[in-house]
């Protein structure tokens, strides 16, 4: 046991003189947060949008007020003419601008229909998309406000629509599972295959190996550090969520704390077993981004989602840990399901960690050939 | 006396590459035993065989009376290894790779700090800095001071004076003679032919073969031919010259000279008349005592030519 403590506290040694390894530990989690909360924010939020009123009554004055109100959109200008929007678009600051025909609000009542365009930059496709579908959204809720009044109308009703777990279409839900997925394969699986395969490169493995600790000393010894800093990680991840984008965890914490550990496991084991297999450092970086965290990124579901995903993906997927490992922390997360829906991939997850662990442990080479 | 190592037909092949051929020798208790040869010998893969790190192809290997493959757990509690790459952990402090490889073999430095004393007050006075930052000789006594920690019975190194100064290198010496009061064996190899007159006994090998096993003193003593100094203001045709002359056997620079042989172990006046035919000016000669490397250099020829 105190050899045991004597090479932990070697590794702890080596993490903390090392700032480049704690730079990828730590600051890598954080800059994926912020990054992907605030430069690859799918929201909308004060999107510039211009109006072009030719009708100006009482109706397009309440519809105007509601958009503006909804915190989505932010007026940018008023527009007399047709001939302005190009310019307008030009500028930048305008993502859509909003055209009321003429005499909108007697159509509406005489008629019981008005028309009304929208048009977005369509350089920007999915911002255009989606501030369409905001704007359509809202129109349509004011369809329902009128309609409140004169309910004998069906022209004026719309099938609304309501986004189930994330009905502010907050994108942080989606990607701050999937970076607590892909930062544990990361820091994990590449720094213990790495951390392992320096001290062949170095030949220090060679005296570890002519001394008295057993190979599961030498590879727990390797593990426990990451192991802790790991786990500090996806506590960091989740505060920081919190506190940035005040996204909670909706279901059990210890369930989400206790699925984390099982896959931070699996992610040390994965790294074990790239390190018995490479030789040097480079081929087990390589094996550990090319061979983990693309296909985490690409094919877990954490940016394309599997159902879109060829037959063939989908059945590559099916072997990726991190697969299961979204699908739960996303229950956990968002849909704030209990352990009774997640049984079978937490079960997946323990029985790769086992098998893992037993590969590497045969395949841990005690001499040198 | 309880022989420390056996090694009894030795082999090791690296895919159709032989690099031990039937090696049988052996070492006794408190010895210095030196492995002497050229780079690619096989002295490395000879050293790692008895470190229980390499299985031999065939043959039999005990150390400290244990077998090596069945008996490696027991083996590398007594065994203390140091590589031929420098294997300390660079980013560690002094003290702390020591202390890291005491606790490791289940000690402390206090309780061997006798035995490492000698070695170790050397560089004790930098053991804050960093491992990494030590020169080439303070760098070899720390890896010796780590391999002695657990008071091994036996000592392997391996190269441990390659690339390190004249004066560390004397120095490192003298403290494996010291070691010889602790009982300690020691496996020693080097490329250095001076260094070999410092064993007890050293093995001469070459090609994977064990050439002669012998106290270095008895190895110089069985050249077998009269051993001439030969010198001229420009040795390398002297060198090309001697080698054209048809009495001579074996002519290899030594220092600023070249050591020769002949056929009549004899100098004379016909050698000066051929030197000076080949435009050789200030040519002095004379008989010397031939050195380990002479004998190194004689065995070789016979193995190439047998």
């Amino acid at each position: 046991m105190k050899r045991f403590l004597g090479f932990v506290k070697k590794e702890f040694l080596h993490i903390f003189r090392d700032y480049r390894t704690l730079f990828i530990i730590f600051g890598i989690p954080v800059a994926q947060i912020l990054i992907f909360g605030f430069a690859i924010s799918t929201d909308v939020k004060n999107a510039g949008v211009a109006f072009l009123d030719l009708s100006k009554d009482e109706t397009t004055q309440k519809l105007t007020d509601k958009i503006i109100s909804s915190g989505f959109f932010k007026r940018t200008e008023n527009l007399t003419s047709y001939s302005e929007i190009e310019d307008i678009f030009r500028k930048g600051k305008t993502k859509e601008v909003i055209i009321f025909e003429k005499n909108f609000g007697k159509k509406l009542q005489n008629e019981g229909k008005a028309s009304m365009s929208l048009i977005a930059d369509g350089s920007e496709p999915n911002t255009a998309t989606l501030i369409t579908n905001y704007t359509m959204a809202i129109v349509s809720d004011f369809n329902t406000d009128i309609s409140g009044f004169k309910a004998n109308n069906p022209m004026l009703i719309q099938p609304e629509v309501k986004m189930f777990y994330n009905p502010e279409l907050k994108s942080q839900h989606m990607f701050v599972p999937g970076v607590i997925t892909m930062i544990l394969i990361l820091i994990c699986a590449l720094m213990t295959s790495v951390t392992i395969t320096r001290e062949k490169e170095l030949g220090t493995m060679e005296v570890l190996l002519v001394s008295p600790l057993r190979p599961i000393q030498i590879i727990l010894g390797k593990v426990v550090p990451y192991f802790l800093l790991s786990f500090i990680n996806v506590i960091l991840i989740l505060v920081l969520s919190w506190l940035v984008f005040g996204l909670s965890v909706k279901g059990s914490i210890i369930l989400l704390l206790a699925e984390s550990m099982l896959y931070i496991m699996l992610s040390l084991s994965v790294g074990i077993l790239i390190s018995t297999v490479s030789n040097s450092m480079q081929q087990a970086i390589f094996i550990s981004l090319v061979g983990m965290m693309l296909p985490t990124i690409l094919l877990s579901g954490f940016i394309y989602p599997i159902e879109n995903m060829d037959k063939a993906y989908d059945l590559i997927s099916y072997m990726l840990p991190p697969r299961y490992f979204i699908t739960i922390i996303k229950s956990i997360m968002i849909k704030g399901t209990g352990f009774l829906y997640v049984w079978k991939e937490t079960l997946v997850l323990i029985s790769m960690t086992i098998l893992f662990i037993v590969m590497s442990v045969r395949k841990f080479k005690i001499r040198l050939e | 006396m309880q022989k420390v190592i056996e090694s009894t037909d030795i082999s090791k092949a690296f895919g159709s590459t032989k690099a031990l051929n039937d090696i049988t020798f052996s070492v006794d208790e408190s010895e210095i035993f030196g492995l002497i040869g050229p780079d690619g010998a096989g002295k490395t893969t000879l050293f790692r065989i008895i470190a229980t790190l390499l299985r031999p192809d065939n043959g039999e290997m005990k150390v400290l009376g244990q077998d090596c493959i069945t008996g490696f757990k027991e083996l590398r509690r007594n065994i203390g290894y140091m590589p031929g790459r420098f294997s300390l952990y660079q980013d560690l402090t002094v003290e702390e790779n020591l202390n890291f490889y005491a606790t490791v073999f289940g000690t402390t430095v206090k309780e061997n700090y006798d035995l490492i004393s000698d070695i170790y007050s050397h560089i004790e006075p930098f053991k804050k800095r960093l491992t990494g930052k030590l020169s080439g000789g303070m760098k070899q006594k720390l890896a010796l001071s780590c391999a002695l920690i657990h008071k091994p019975k036996l000592l392997i190194l391996d190269e441990p004076t390659t690339g390190v100064d004249a004066v560390s290198r004397y120095e490192f010496w003298a403290m494996l003679a010291k070691l010889r009061q602790h009982n300690i064996t020691i496996i020693v190899s080097t490329p250095y032919m001076d260094e070999a007159m410092r064993c007890d006994r050293v093995a001469l090998i070459q090609n994977g073969l064990i050439l002669s096993v012998a106290p270095p003193q008895k190895i110089r003593d069985g050249f077998s031919r009269k051993l001439f100094m030969i010198k001229a203001s420009e040795k390398y045709k002297l060198i090309i010259a001697l080698r054209k002359y048809p009495g001579t056997v074996t002519a290899y620079p030594f220092g600023d000279s070249v050591h020769v042989t002949f056929s009549d172990d004899r100098i004379d006046e016909s050698l000066f008349r051929f030197l000076s035919e080949e435009g050789l000016s200030n040519v002095t000669a004379g008989e010397t005592e031939a050195g380990i490397e002479d004998r190194f250099l004689e065995l070789m020829e016979k193995g190439a030519t047998a």
